[in-house]
């Protein structure tokens, strides 16, 4: 299968396969009023098999909520039909309303003006807790 | 600014120095009798307290200072639907410190975030209580001597008992303390302390149910209340509340010297038989509380620039 490559826009590749509708749900691409192409399953020398999203349009992309979905994907800005640079990610310190604390007993459960931020507290087994309660996530 | 939500927020020199702090003041009431004249403390209790609030507010007295604030959330505009973060910022504007007890877990921390004067943590739901740590370590340090160096017992509700997980996280920063958790298998530490604290730290501890089968071992003994108000499944609470309870004989098995430490308030789990015994502390340590307070106020608003 074909699918265009981009002018102006954002390839986020080797994504792990299975994970692509997870990262468009989580940057919310579907609020964007651009062409996205979500490729699941491509064959991959390096991964077996990979998903791969392509945005056409430059778009500010959230590199922390990549970050913490999978740190492995790439980052690719392409301007006038040519990759003008790759981004690294890394497994992000801290997640702002990334993920929802769910635990009944913090304070984010009933106070709706409070952000819900967590912190990395081991990355070797990305384990991240809410910094009011200490639940982790 | 510095707040004190956790107890860690508070560094081994620091805790050291308003330790010290406090036996000064112990041996010196009138030199302090006026360090904090004109200055006020709010005391927002979202959530009802007797020892922590008057405490403090006792505290705040003995430095010569004034107490504004309100004793539950009933009393507060949060029964209008206010947030805790809109009443942190309205009080932090009549006041020069704030000491905040709330039913959720965090609500300090969001305070300090919102807040324009430093704020203690006077206890989160089942989660944190710092002042009641330094209360701890200071009874620990008059009635031991030390605060490392030996094997402490802490009995109860070890899941929702935010006493305890606060004691943990500050005594295994000491030397030599050895841990014997003492709890119903439905009330076990969360696991995040074995995982990040214990082990992490190479801290030696073991997990047992009978408080019998480890009094003898005890240099320390921590007895806590299990909590009606952090279930919500009443049969659950009727099931586990007396699991424990130290009386007489159970003491009989203990080192003459054992120091037996409660937080306070109690329900069944110490025996009343046992409160003459010079091995019962936690009257002692009730009282500890008001001194520590009073360090902890007067440091932290000198380090504000306020005094």
């Amino acid at each position: 299968m074909k699918i265009d490559s981009i002018q102006n826009g954002i390839v986020l590749d080797h994504i792990t396969a299975g994970k692509a509708l997870q990262v468009y749900n989580d940057l919310e691409l579907n609020k964007l009023d651009c062409s996205v192409a979500i490729l699941q399953n491509v064959k991959s020398n390096k991964m077996g098999k990979k998903d791969i999203l392509k945005i056409d349009k430059e778009y500010d992309v959230n590199l922390d909520v990549l970050g913490y979905i999978d740190p492995d994907i790439t980052v690719s800005i392409i301007k006038d039909g040519q990759t003008v640079e790759k981004k690294k990610l890394a497994l992000p310190t801290k997640l702002v309303n990334i993920k929802k604390c769910k635990n009944p007993r913090c304070i984010c459960s009933t106070e709706q003006e409070i952000p819900h931020i967590f912190k990395l507290t081991d990355a070797e087994n990305r384990v991240y807790r809410c910094i009011y309660c200490e639940a982790d996530k | 600014m510095k707040h004190l939500i956790d107890p860690t927020d508070l560094s081994v020199q620091e805790i050291d120095d308003i330790l010290d702090l406090a036996l000064d003041i112990i041996d010196n009431k009138e030199k302090y009798s006026e360090v904090c004249k004109g200055k006020k403390l709010a005391t927002l209790f979202f959530e009802p307290s007797t020892r922590t609030r008057l405490s403090f507010e006792a505290a705040m007295m003995e430095l010569g200072g004034n107490v504004l604030g309100f004793s539950s959330a009933d009393s507060s505009s949060a029964t209008k639907g206010e947030s805790v973060g809109d009443t942190v910022r309205v009080v932090s504007s009549y006041a020069d410190i704030i000491a905040m007890r709330h039913p959720k877990e965090g609500a300090p921390m969001y305070a300090s975030m919102v807040s324009g004067v430093p704020i203690i943590n006077a206890g989160d739901g089942g989660h944190n209580h710092p002042t009641q740590t330094l209360t701890d370590l200071l009874t620990i340090k008059r009635e031991k001597g030390r605060l490392g160096n030996y094997t402490i017992g802490l009995c109860g509700d070890l899941k929702f008992g935010r006493t305890v997980h606060s004691l943990i996280k500050a005594l295994v920063r000491y030397e030599g303390v050895k841990f014997v958790l003492i709890s119903p298998n439905e009330l076990r530490v969360p696991d995040y302390i074995i995982t990040e604290i214990f082990e992490k730290n190479n801290i030696e501890y073991k997990e047992v149910t009978s408080l019998e089968e480890v009094m003898p071992e005890l240099d320390i003994l921590y007895m806590t209340r299990v909590q009606k108000e952090r279930f919500f499944n009443e049969a659950d609470y009727v099931r586990l509340k007396d699991t424990y309870i130290l009386d007489k004989s159970k003491m009989k098995l203990a080192k003459p010297d054992l120091s037996v430490l409660h937080p306070l308030p109690r329900v069944n789990e110490i025996s009343t038989s046992i409160d003459e015994d010079p091995r019962a502390c936690y009257f002692r340590q009730a009282l500890n509380g008001k001194y520590v307070r009073m360090a902890l106020i007067y440091t932290m608003l000198k380090d504000n620039g306020q005094i």
